[in-house]
């Protein structure tokens, strides 16, 4: 009943869930345009194509993904913004593009290329705003501003108008903005893009910090790998809107790429022959190279070059997780072009008139 | 914390960026003078050649400044507004809250009135004064409350109106042409250019049927007298009838329009 209950406030159903754009094509030039005027021809672009996920409340889930993958325009649904073309989604407990108050009381969706902040106005302005628009209780408001002041380390940034803020100051004063009214869940799409990287890593740890204290629900996309890494436990993979994988990340990454890297650093040359009896070279200098290893014959591996050669110094590592997605993209680019030569992800129609 | 709490909390907002954009507020003041502009040329007419069918120069005078009245408590720039918001994405943000995006934008829009109105309006009821026009202050209370509600009819039309062509962005690429081709039509039936009575009769007998003279023309004749008090109350009814259909064909519009935003951008 509890779990039931919970599930209400902050789970995430969705299933079969398309999204399909039409969207007008024409080609460059004066004449094209005019053309256009009378003809125009129209691509179907199916940007989310039968989609079926579940998140339990409390989850931290990566959405990961190439660009156009259809990660925002999903989260766009998952947030009321656009109508699914088909399929159910329930958020919340919730159909989204209702639009409910108590629904829109519930989410937050942080937008890194969009800002809530009043340009010209400190942010505090902003927060009193959201307090009367979010019906916030003063108590409820000053207990929430204490805690993300500290948190985020607001205090000097509060009184200086917007337009005056750095990048990295403004986007910590937009979280700050899009979580005053508690949402228990959290739709964060690039929530670091542009940020240093101790900006990057503050804003990690906030996130978390918030997940854990209020039990929130975090679905968040990234082009960093470290968001992914640091905050989510759990991945979906989309591309052309299909969903690719959905579970542990490390195990995904034991998938794709099974092999591990070896580094060595060396107290005199060793010919490339001799490294290579132990895996595949992909680095090799001086005093230092660099093997692939699979997973299983790594114990074998790593007795034998430090027995054979003259080893300082040996790390064993993961692979890089850009290297393991785009691993993933690749074989699945390869095995889909057939089917998106014929015509699978995209129709083109025209409307003459 | 209501609902009213939230609205005023916008007004509060308004207000405070009314303030802090002053080059907008400069071009707008640029913007209003067309009225004076008139008031010149027909003010000329009249005097060189007399009353022109039965304007005096005084009700030349009278006519625009009350236009410059009307126009200064009735501004709305919403349509403008909107168009930017769906093209660039950023009415997403907008309907992440949960407020209705029409009652914000009103607050908003509202909220830059008075300050607008400080400016404007003391120069123009100054002018009236002087100019000849004390006659058209008339100490009785109905037309002063018909006043008052013609006004408050004349915003919420213009601010309808600029609402439903705004949310016509879900539809078409642009809905500003629209918008332009919508004023074209206002300046000439709404009496923003000429006086209706001046117009050829069988364009004053269109203006009967459509909205644009509630949203102009009959607050500045309510306002200068030239209405009796049953004209007034049937004009009233009837711009109130037009506020009615207008907020009925808003709603369709937004609710069908929503299902085909595409939230572009990020």
């Amino acid at each position: 009943m509890a779990e039931r209950a919970a599930e209400a406030e902050a789970g995430v159903e969705v299933d079969a869930l398309s999204k399909h754009y039409k969207v007008h094509k024409r080609p460059p030039g004066t004449l094209a345009a005019l053309r256009s005027l009378w003809s125009r021809s129209y691509e179907t672009v199916r940007a989310v194509d039968g989609l079926s996920f579940s998140i339990a409340p409390g989850e931290r889930v990566g959405f990961l993904g190439p660009n156009g993958a259809g990660k925002t325009t999903t989260l766009k649904v998952l947030s009321g913004l656009l109508y699914p073309t088909q399929g159910q989604v329930r958020v919340a407990g919730h159909t989204p593009q209702q639009r409910e108050v108590r629904f829109l009381k519930r989410i937050t969706l942080v937008m890194g290329q969009k800002q809530q902040l009043l340009w010209d106005l400190p942010p505090s302005e902003t927060y009193a705003l959201n307090r009367a628009i979010y019906d916030v209780s003063r108590g409820d408001f000053e207990a929430t501003m204490k805690e993300l002041t500290e948190l985020l380390d607001l205090g000097p940034l509060l009184g200086k108008p917007t337009r005056q803020l750095s990048l990295g100051e403004r986007m910590k004063c937009e979280l700050a903005a899009a979580l005053l009214h508690r949402p228990r869940v959290l739709f964060l799409d690039e929530p670091t893009i542009g940020l240093d990287v101790n900006m990057q890593a503050a804003m990690r740890d906030f996130i978390r910090a918030y997940n854990e204290r209020h039990g929130a629900t975090v679905i968040l996309t990234s082009h960093y790998m470290a968001d992914v890494l640091a905050l989510c436990p759990r991945v979906i993979v989309i591309d052309k809107g299909k969903l690719l994988y959905d579970g542990d990340l490390k195990a995904l990454a034991r998938r794709i790429s099974p092999d591990k890297l070896v580094t060595l650093e060396l107290r005199a040359p060793v010919a490339a022959p001799d490294l290579s009896k132990f895996g595949v070279v992909v680095e090799h200098g001086e005093h230092r190279a660099a093997l692939r290893v699979p997973q299983t014959g790594l114990q074998a591996a790593i007795a034998g070059l430090l027995a054979a050669l003259p080893v300082e110094d040996l790390t064993v590592v993961d692979p890089p997780l850009e290297d393991v997605m785009r691993q993933l993209f690749a074989s699945t680019s390869a095995s889909t072009s057939t089917s998106t030569s014929t015509g699978e992800s995209t129709s083109t129609s025209t409307d003459a008139g | 914390m209501s609902r009213v709490g939230a609205y005023t909390a916008i007004l509060r907002i308004g207000l405070a960026e009314a303030v802090a954009y002053r080059a907008e507020f400069l071009v707008w003041m640029l913007t209003t003078t067309m009225p004076l502009v008139m008031l010149a040329l027909w003010t000329a007419v009249a005097a060189s050649g007399g009353p022109f069918q039965g304007f005096h120069q005084a009700d030349f005078v009278a006519y625009y400044l009350a236009a410059m009245i009307v126009r200064t408590v009735t501004s709305t720039w919403v349509v403008w507004q909107m168009n930017q918001e769906i093209r660039m994405g950023t009415l997403s943000l907008r309907l992440l809250r949960p407020i209705h995006p029409f009652i914000a934008y009103s607050a908003e829009h509202l909220a830059a009135i008075p300050l607008r109105a400080a400016l404007a309006l003391p120069v123009a009821v100054i002018l009236l004064l002087t100019a000849g026009g004390g006659h058209v202050v008339q100490a009785d209370p109905v037309r002063i409350g018909a006043l008052l509600g013609a006004l408050a009819g004349a915003w919420l039309l213009l601010f309808l109106t600029m609402l439903v062509i705004g949310t016509l962005g879900l539809y078409l690429e642009r809905s500003l042409a629209i918008y332009e081709v919508w004023w074209g039509l206002f300046a000439v039936m709404s009496g923003y250019l000429v006086p209706l009575e001046l117009m050829p009769g069988w364009l004053r007998g269109a203006s009967d049927y459509l909205p644009f003279r509630s949203m102009l023309g009959f607050p500045i004749e309510l306002m200068i007298g030239r209405l009796s008090r049953a004209d007034a109350l049937r004009e009233l009814g009837l711009q109130w009838g037009w506020v009615v259909v207008l907020l009925l064909l808003t709603v369709v519009a937004w609710r069908r329009g929503l299902r085909r935003f595409e939230a572009f951008g990020a």
